[in-house]
């Protein structure tokens, strides 16, 4: 006998009101967890994605598609920008490196990059097996795509036509596998890389030339399209004249990642401050029902307290007993809130692996979470204060002599 | 054993407990006799230290009452004195040896599973054990009761009107439990009752007179 079984035994004696106080409070930490965990690492991937990358030149469009297109590559590009336009904006001294991106085929629902190797660099991205790309149809793939497609170093696929599923594949045109890169947590884990010539090539063939080997080298530079270029500036100064000469001075679009990002965070956020606001509203009432359950029941247990008393409990002991039970029905709400949050997590995240969306886990653990589980344990405690003080001043001798 | 000191205690002005001077020994048994209303209550909580009297002393076990702080009070009450009230109020969450358990925990006192089973055995309650109260008889929720108050071995053993509404061979039978247990361990026996069927099984009587 200690003060946890006493209290567990007051816990099992009321199973139903028990189980609904704990379910009550687990669905609202289940859900504030879910969101940490989403925002949290939604927002890693989005800065990893982004992290170097201070302006995407893309055709005239919506600022916001052509980053999601040419950084995260969920959305289709807005089109194609001039090669000798591109090699303009590579050469003006406000620039310190520029990655051309050529999109426009997929394989498998995996979109095939026409890019430099610098683009790997970029990320940091180390080559698993094999070698990265040298001639025209050479393809290195991203992790998640070897582990999806099967393929290793030396097999053959042929892309298809569009950046979904289902499009024409491009018969007579197949990439061999050269490489695989190592798992690197950013949008090349989802992607086929290989070199800007061979997409050049592969849409030559397209347009009815057969011999593509070296078809870009035969073509001239007006015919040469990249869709997106990724710039890199020299200087912080370049950010006031490179977007501004760009959108004036040609029919190209510069577009920051930096504030489309934020624009984008701010519209999810609106949603996810709604969401989080629900499950406050769940601990709230979940403290709530607490604090009446056991307000309630100090009635009904006004002799088992004057018992206790009789028996040489302090009133202080009392008063645990009573914190003791509010704080054990909130540690049990909040230990099972932090397992549904992660388990619903990670049920997300297979979801979203499935359609190719990218990344989520349930299997990580953030330190806001210790917050959270105090949050709940302080719920707990606050919703049992004053019944607990109730307790502390039970005057034991009037309570019998009533009964 | 204890010695009561020109006891005074009221109630909103309605005094309710007047006692010039009142001493037992160590195993003595006592009845406290007296009508409804007259004290028997207030003077068995004064005794266990569950109500400070207005005035006056409690001297118990060689220890003034007055003279302990709260928390000792509670603590000296748990260890020195068993009370068997006329309702009586197990725990309904615990079984019968966890609330026999939960006396020895709130006293303070190390917990010994050996003392349970022992109280319980004398007390014809062994197969009991492990049962909740709601599922036990008047009967064997009286004899809990009992073991309850004496699993700590106290010095004083206090029953408030403990053959009320029984039987008269119910009645005798709680008495000879009460008077066996008090003896096991040695205990001075205070019974508050107004049934007059048990005076003649007890020598020593205090009567408390109708409130002054």
């Amino acid at each position: 006998m200690n003060l946890a079984t006493l209290t567990f035994s007051y816990l099992r004696a009321r199973a139903l009101h028990t189980a609904l106080h704990v379910a009550l409070l687990a669905l609202g930490i289940g859900t504030v967890t879910l969101l940490l965990l989403a925002t949290t690492q939604f927002d890693q991937r989005m800065r990893r994605d982004a992290e170097g990358i201070d302006l995407v030149v893309g055709a005239k469009g919506s600022p916001m598609q052509i980053i999601l297109s040419a950084i995260y590559h969920l959305d289709v590009p807005t089109g194609n920008i001039a090669y000798t336009q591109a090699q303009a904006i590579a050469a003006h001294r406000a620039v310190k490196k520029t990655i051309p991106l050529a999109l426009g085929d997929s394989y498998q629902g995996f979109r095939i990059v026409g890019t430099v190797h610098d683009y790997v660099a970029h990320y940091a991205a180390k080559v698993g097996a094999g070698r990265l790309w040298e001639k025209p149809l050479e393809a290195v793939l991203g992790a998640e795509v070897a582990a999806r497609t099967g393929y290793a170093v030396g097999a053959k696929f042929a892309g298809a036509h569009g950046l979904g599923d289902g499009g024409d594949a491009h018969e007579g045109a197949e990439y061999v596998v050269t490489g695989v890169l190592a798992t690197s947590g950013t949008v090349l884990d989802r992607l086929v890389l290989t070199s800007v010539e061979s997409v050049w090539a592969v849409h030559a063939q397209h347009q009815g030339m057969h011999d593509i080997a070296d078809a870009a080298a035969r073509m001239k530079d007006e015919e040469k399209e990249f869709t997106a270029l990724l710039v890199q500036y020299a200087s912080p100064l370049a950010a006031a004249i490179l977007p501004r000469y760009i959108n004036n001075n040609s029919d190209m679009q510069a577009a920051s990642p930096a504030s489309e990002t934020a624009r984008l965070f701010s519209i999810i956020g609106v949603g996810v401050d709604v969401l989080r606001g629900f499950a406050l509203v769940l601990v709230f009432s979940a403290g709530l029902s607490v604090f009446i359950a056991l307000y309630g029941a100090l009635n009904e247990r006004r002799y088992d307290l004057a018992i206790m008393r009789t028996l040489g409990a302090t009133p202080g002991r009392l008063m645990m007993l009573m914190l003791a039970e509010g704080i054990m029905l909130a540690g049990a709400g909040g230990v099972l809130g932090l397992a549904l949050g992660h388990g619903f997590a990670e049920a997300v995240g297979l979801a979203l692996r499935s359609a190719k969306q990218g990344e989520m886990s349930g299997l990580i653990w953030l330190p806001e979470e210790f917050l959270l589980l105090a949050m709940a344990l302080a719920v707990g405690a606050i919703a049992a204060l004053l019944p607990a003080w109730r307790a502390y001043r039970t005057d034991i001798a009037r309570t019998l002599a009533r009964g | 054993m204890f010695a009561v000191n020109k006891l005074h205690h009221s109630y909103g002005g309605l005094s309710v407990l007047d006692i010039d001077a009142w001493q037992a020994a160590q195993g003595e048994h006592w009845l406290v006799l007296g009508p409804s209303g007259s004290g028997k209550t207030t003077l068995l909580h004064a005794l266990a230290g569950i109500l400070r009297p207005a005035s006056g002393h409690v001297q118990l076990a060689g220890q003034d009452l007055a003279q302990l702080a709260p928390g000792q009070l509670d603590r000296f009450r748990g260890r020195n004195i068993g009370i068997v009230l006329q309702r009586l109020h197990l725990l309904p969450s615990l079984t019968v040896a966890q609330n026999l358990a939960l006396a020895q925990y709130l006293a303070g006192l190390p917990q010994d599973p050996f003392r349970v089973r022992e109280v319980l055995a004398s007390l014809d309650l062994t197969d009991k054990a492990g049962v909740f109260p709601h599922a036990l008889s008047h009967g064997q929720a009286q004899r809990a009761a009992i073991a309850r108050a004496v699993v700590n071995k106290p010095r004083v053993l206090l029953a408030d009107e403990p053959t009320s509404n029984l039987d008269d061979v119910r009645c005798a039978q709680a008495l000879d439990l009460l008077i066996d247990q008090a003896q096991a361990c040695g205990a001075t026996l205070v019974i508050a009752t107004h049934d007059q069927r048990i005076k003649a099984r007890v020598l020593h009587q205090f009567e408390l007179g109708a409130a002054a």
